[in-house]
């Protein structure tokens, strides 16, 4: 007890640890990641920082329910490679969330440290943990139950599937994952860029599954090669469809075609999926603006702003309807795009596109807002300022506001319920869709939301698939 | 990986056809409908047309035209070289009726894209009226395929070295002012043609249907790369196409858009041939 008692007195003392980073004007020249990450001394100091509730609110808050204050004991106590055991119990890929997920507003933003001082960093903590055991090179594989005889399909290899790969295949199935383009991880790979999320780690999550006997089929588009309906006359006896949301959305002005107009799903496909911030090295080009407008500000906007700065743009600006309270990204992506010099014109919305006679983009007419009474999303909707246009030269453009549903495999999937927006219809709880034997989840149920949600939806409907498989596949809604 | 069986060069090298080994693709694949290509590791992802398929042997015949980098690297493979991706069948496969009199006209690779179509109106029980056309007769391809494709083949070259000496659309009118009933004019070629073509029928009042092939990066409907504007609204070509109405096609946008990375193509080229031994 006094032992506790010092230990508590220290706590107090102790700041939240801070990661050491790239200084902005070096990282805005190259793709390399920005935090460095915690040494084992600063993750230490910072897992010292935690109280070891009795009744930890980290738990609830986190969408897979890692024991967070477990893990962060066994730092403290130096066993790091027990902490990523822990880590993992609950989480296949964190090494992914730890560096992705919104701790902001999921476990720190519950914790109680966080009431009169800072919250324990625990997404830190967890990317330091899971990147030492990467380094120390032995990724243990853990012991799987007995073969059920049963097989699972996945359609899509983002953070949904990959997590109920992994959680099935250690439940005894057999899983295949099939994956539309020719590298799995979907938004991890296309759309994530390599500076906040390097390959290489979406690379090692991806070969773990396998190690663990997952079978991967990339190249594979499920509606085109083979239908739903297919893979379960193949033996199939349940299908999980996380096929993320895909079709970009446009803002539907005129000029919007015109070259040099980019979706962000275009934009950052071509420089993380295809490498075409390395062309001519790899074959796919991207266009490099010199004067750079990106449309939308959530986390998909500043990563496009972003990647255009380390393409050699001399000026990026997002342009935003709403105001900065509104804005959807993080406050650290928000931050680290402002630290690099990205410019916010908030209240401001396009209304055209103006081209060259080549066909090339050469500037936008915007037109300022104002924030009028709430809508339905509970935000001040964006009103126009009549007589408040203006223009703005650009000679890129970067269209940000979001993804709707892909229409190429629900269309061909017959007994699949989609809703008004295209979005298919599952369970809130266990991911059961409207057609026996098939599930979903990820942003092909939610629309575009976050890594850990998807990876959540994947946890929940790989145990409702367990279920589903070892109690004689006969109940469905 | 994916195995090229046969390879088999055409007018004057500047086409080329691989027979591959894909007998999931092979299975699926219906006429209209296309693969993504990445030749290697480094290399992009480009749509290309099925010139044929044959189910029970599992493989595939691809023709393309040799205009750049990657196409320049998929002609330098030989028989028994491996392809590191193919990804199909995909677009909207051709929708087949019964109609009468069809006429399908090809250009240039367009023919490729035209002989599996134009196969499949014939056996749908259609008089099938084809024209060929090239700039010349050493860049004609697939003729003997299209004449047995057809009912009656018509072709042309822009200089007169064989055939009819003009244009595609000489003969099309020449058709169209003959008195055929014509229900439906598929056409696949360069952009200039289907245009041409287009502007011809709509004067004629007949239905028109066009091949589109902008540039696509993922081509599943996820990046947005092959929008194309159809009757004023924008239409993603790989999932909505690749066929569509060509009198609602708006083809300038079309070529403006596919000439979008002409300085990185010729990088990309100029860089691919200073590494090859001559």
């Amino acid at each position: 007890m006094a032992e506790e008692k010092a230990k508590g007195k220290k706590k107090e003392k102790v700041p939240r640890q801070k990661m050491l980073e790239q200084k902005p004007e070096d990282r805005v020249q190259n793709f390399d990641e920005v935090p460095f990450g915690y040494t084992p001394e600063l993750a230490r100091l910072e897992a010292g920082r935690c109280l070891q509730c009795k009744k930890p609110k980290c738990i609830d808050g986190c969408p897979v329910e890692i024991d967070i204050p477990a893990f962060i004991q066994l730092i403290y106590e130096g066993d790091f490679m027990g902490a990523a055991h822990k880590l993992k119990e609950q989480n296949s890929l964190p090494a992914i969330c730890g560096r992705v997920c919104p701790q902001e507003d999921q476990c720190e933003k519950v914790c109680i440290l966080g009431k009169k001082d800072e919250p324990v960093a625990v997404g830190r903590l967890e990317r330091f943990t899971a990147d030492w055991e990467r380094a120390q090179g032995e990724i243990e594989i853990p012991e799987k139950d007995p073969p059920t005889g049963k097989r699972v399909a996945v359609v899509g290899s983002g953070p949904a599937g990959l997590t109920l790969a992994g959680d099935l295949i250690k439940k005894g199935h057999e899983v295949t994952i099939f994956e539309a383009l020719h590298k799995t991880g979907g938004v991890l790979v296309y759309g994530i860029p390599e500076f906040r999320l390097p390959k290489a780690i979406v690379q090692a999550e991806v070969d773990y599954l396998a190690q663990l006997g997952v079978e991967i089929k990339a190249g594979h588009v499920i509606g085109r090669i083979k239908t739903v309906d297919e893979l379960s006359e193949e033996g199939y006896d349940a299908i999980f469809l996380g096929l993320g949301a895909g079709l970009p959305l446009f803002m539907n002005i005129p000029g919007e075609n015109l070259c040099g107009i980019y979706s962000a799903n275009e934009y950052l496909t071509r420089s993380n999926l295809m490498k075409a911030y390395l062309f001519p090295e790899y074959d796919t080009p991207i266009a490099k603006g010199k004067n750079v407008t990106v449309l939308g500000a959530g986390n998909v906007s500043m990563d496009s702003a972003r990647t255009a700065l380390r393409l050699g743009a001399d000026k990026v600006r997002i342009v935003y309807r709403r105001s900065r309270v509104e804005m959807p990204a993080r406050i650290e992506e928000v931050h680290h795009a402002e630290e690099e010099g990205v410019e916010f014109h908030l209240l401001t919305t396009p209304t055209r596109c103006m081209g060259d006679d080549d066909g090339w983009v050469t500037g936008m007419e915007c037109i300022r807002m104002e924030l009028g009474e709430p809508d339905e999303s509970g935000r001040r909707r964006p009103i126009p300022i009549k007589g408040s246009e203006f223009s703005m030269d650009c000679d890129l453009v970067v269209v940000a506001i979001g993804a709707g549903a892909n229409p190429l495999l629900p269309t061909t999937t017959p007994g699949l319920e989609l809703n008004k927006r295209g979005y298919i219809v599952a369970d809130e709880e266990d991911g059961k869709t409207t057609k026996k034997g098939v599930w979903a989840g990820g942003d092909i149920v939610t629309g575009s939301a976050t890594v850990i949600l998807a990876m959540g939806a994947g946890r929940h409907a790989a145990n409702s698939m367990h279920d589903y498989l070892m109690n004689g596949q006969t109940t469905w809604p | 990986m994916f195995r090229i069986l046969e390879k088999r060069e055409m007018a004057e090298r500047t086409v080329c056809e691989f027979k591959i080994e894909v007998p999931d693709i092979a299975k699926k694949a219906q006429p209209g409908q296309f693969v993504v290509i990445r030749a290697n590791e480094t290399g992009e992802r480009i749509p290309l047309t099925m010139a044929g398929t044959d189910p029970e042997a599992g493989t595939i015949n691809i023709i393309f035209q040799v205009v750049g980098k990657t196409t320049g690297l998929l002609r330098s493979f030989e028989e028994g070289d491996e392809i590191s991706d193919i990804i199909g069948p995909l677009g909207v496969p051709t929708h087949v009726e019964k109609l009468g009199t069809v006429m399908c006209v090809g250009g240039g690779t367009g023919v490729a894209v035209m002989y599996p179509i134009t196969k499949a109106y014939k056996e749908a029980g259609n008089h099938v009226i084809a024209i060929i056309g090239a700039r010349t007769k050493d860049l004609l391809i697939l003729e003997e395929e299209m004449k047995a494709a057809s009912h009656d083949l018509r072709v042309t070259t822009d200089d007169g070295s064989y055939g009819h000496h003009g244009f595609v659309t000489d003969v099309l009118k020449q058709i169209l002012d003959g008195g055929d009933d014509v229900k439906l004019v598929v056409a696949i070629g360069p952009v200039p043609m289907m245009k041409f073509v287009c502007k011809m029928t709509k004067e004629y009042d007949v239905k028109t249907v066009v091949s589109l092939n902008p540039i696509m990066v993922d081509a599943t409907g996820m990046c947005g790369a092959c929008r194309v504007s159809v009757a004023g609204k924008t239409r993603f070509c790989c999932v909505e196409g690749p066929e569509f109405d060509g009198h609602q096609v708006d083809f300038e946008e079309l070529v403006k858009r596919q000439r979008a990375y002409l300085t990185e193509e010729k990088v990309s080229l100029d860089r691919f041939m200073g590494q090859i031994p001559e």
